[in-house]
This record gives structure tokens, C-alpha cells and sequence, in this order.
């Protein structure tokens, strides 16, 4: 008698454990998820990010060339002030 | 000369106003999506970096050992250019890593030493522009070590761990699906860059060789 009541419980008791420890089922969505309740990397917009790049390609290399020319008329300027120099040294 | 230049300038052009079609063309990344798209320019921006690195390396060792004046102008334009190259490379991938890593910077290893090597080469222009007489053998120094930096800079995604991804990224790329799309537009955007790179490298030489004819008629004046 007494081992059949000991069965009995150890059996409920390992019936019931994985019971216990099984988690509730989630919640339905009942709604929609407003987007600043998202997480922070969720609500970052990737086209502002997309085009920023591309434009600061653009204008890094358009301020680059204009570095360039500035640079190269200069120095032809520095030339022809020095030739100058010279004919009147001439003179 | 002239010539060849404004054709290839002109093809150049061509190539980077049709590659934000190809760019819109490719295929969506399926984790990233849209932001993914920078990767475009910011590996073929890398690849210039490569390419700078390797000719002001070179340049720079042929300078020193033997004294060539036209290596140094070599080491002198594509130091600027890894430059120039370099901060494109660390805006876009800032771009990128806001989206994709929620963050603008990391100071992980790939990304820290992308930024010691722009700090490198900004040292090497300091040194050209404020060293004097002498500071073009500094400079070449700077300029050998500072393109033995790649090599490191490119493998420490696989030595350690890292949020950035590895280079076996690039090298499955074209074996997924809808991969070989992606792959051939990259390699547009990075022979877009390769080009534009060999383009700004002839018109940065030919500003050097114009200062070393100014300097020679200096010279010419004084005696």
C-alpha cells in the first residue's frame, strides 16, 4: 500500500514538473506597435543614412578637384610672376 | 596625354552616373536591406585605399633607396589620396554601422586602425607640408610603414573578434543567391574607383611636377 502511494506521488510529481516549468503561451498582438515603442536600432530610417553617404562621396570628391585646379593656378600664376620678374630684370 | 586623360575622365563619368542604377538594381541584403546598399562604395572606397597604399609603399621604398624624384611625387600624390579615400571609407561605414549596429563608431580593432592609418598619412602630408629641407625621406619612411599597416588592417577581422564582418564575406558573396548580381556591382563600383583613383593620382603628379618647375626656375633666378 505504502509503495503504491509512493508511486503514485513520485509519478505526479514527475508529471507535474515539466508542467510546472513550462512557460505561459505569449499574448496575442491585440495591436498595432507604434514604431517609437521599437527598439532604437528598429526606428533608425535608412534612406537619410543611404543618401548621406552617397553625397558626401560627391562632395568630398568635387571639393577635392577644386583643391586640385586652386592648387595647379596657383603655382602657374607663381610662374608667370617670376617670367615677369625676369624680362624687367632684363630691361 | 591630355587626351588620354579627359577620355578616360569622361568614361570615368559615365561610370559613376550609372552606378546608382546598378546600385538600385541589385539585390535587397535580407538582415539590412536598404542601408546595405552603401556597401557599394564603401568596399570599392577601400579598394582605392589598397591601391594608394601599395603605390606610396612602393613609391616611397623606391625614393628612399634610390632617390628618384619622380617617387617621390608618386609617394606624395597617393599619400593625399589615401587619404582623401580613407575618410570616405570611415564616413560610410559610420553611415552603415548606425543602422546596422545601432552605433556611430566602435573602437574595435578594424575600425581603430582604419583610423590610426588616416591619422598615419595625415602625419606623412604634416611632415611633407611643415618638415623642410629633409622631410621627404621622413615622409618615405612613414609612407613604407604606414602601407604595412593593410595587411594587418585587413585580417583583423578574422584574428579578433569583431563586430565587423569577416572577409569571407566577400569571398562567398557571389555563391549565394541573387549574390552574383551583388558581386558584379561591386566590382563596377570598385573598377569606378580603381579609375578614378589612376585619374586623381595623374592630375596630383602633375601639381607636384609643376611646384619642382617652379622651384627649378627659383633656383635659376637666384644664380
Amino acid at each position: 500500500m505504502v509503495r503504491r502511494v509512493f508511486n503514485a506521488l513520485v509519478g505526479m510529481l514527475l508529471v507535474a514538473g515539466p508542467l510546472w516549468a513550462q512557460q505561459p503561451p505569449n499574448a496575442g498582438q491585440s495591436g498595432f506597435v507604434p514604431l517609437d515603442s521599437m527598439p532604437a536600432r528598429e526606428q533608425i530610417p535608412a534612406a537619410p543614412l543611404l543618401l548621406s553617404s552617397y553625397a558626401f562621396f560627391l562632395v568630398l570628391m568635387l571639393f577635392y578637384l577644386w583643391t586640385i585646379w586652386r592648387r595647379i593656378g596657383k603655382v602657374e600664376r607663381d610662374m608667370q610672376d617670376l617670367e615677369r620678374r625676369q624680362e624687367t630684370v632684363k630691361r | 596625354m591630355r587626351k588620354w586623360f579627359l577620355a578616360l575622365a569622361v568614361v570615368d563619368a559615365a561610370m559613376f552616373a550609372y552606378a546608382p542604377f546598378a546600385i538600385n538594381a541589385a539585390p535587397y541584403e535580407s538582415t539590412m536591406l536598404l542601408v546595405q546598399k552603401i556597401f557599394y562604395f564603401h568596399f570599392a572606397t577601400w579598394m582605392a585605399v589598397t591601391a594608394g597604399l601599395t603605390v606610396c609603399g612602393l613609391a616611397s621604398a623606391w625614393y628612399l633607396f634610390k632617390g628618384s624624384p619622380i617617387a617621390d611625387r608618386i609617394g606624395v600624390a597617393s599619400a593625399e589620396l589615401v587619404v582623401i579615400f580613407t575618410l570616405f571609407g570611415l564616413v560610410s561605414g559610420s553611415l552603415w554601422a548606425r543602422k546596422a549596429w545601432g552605433i556611430w563608431w566602435d573602437w574595435e580593432p578594424r575600425l581603430t586602425m582604419a583610423f590610426m592609418l588616416e591619422l598615419i598619412f595625415l602625419g606623412y602630408i604634416i611632415v611633407r607640408q611643415f618638415g623642410g629641407p629633409g622631410s621627404e625621406k621622413l615622409a618615405a619612411a612613414m609612407g613604407i610603414f604606414g602601407a604595412a599597416t593593410g595587411p594587418f588592417i585587413y585580417k583583423s577581422v578574422d584574428w579578433w573578434r569583431t563586430i565587423h564582418p569577416k572577409t569571407s564575406v566577400m569571398r562567398t558573396l557571389a555563391d549565394t543567391s541573387g549574390g552574383a548580381i551583388m558581386w558584379n556591382v561591386v566590382m563596377f563600383c570598385v573598377a569606378a574607383f580603381l579609375l578614378l583613383f589612376g585619374l586623381l593620382l595623374a592630375a596630383r603628379m602633375r601639381l607636384e611636377e609643376s611646384r619642382g618647375e617652379l622651384d627649378r626656375l627659383y633656383l635659376a633666378a637666384e644664380d
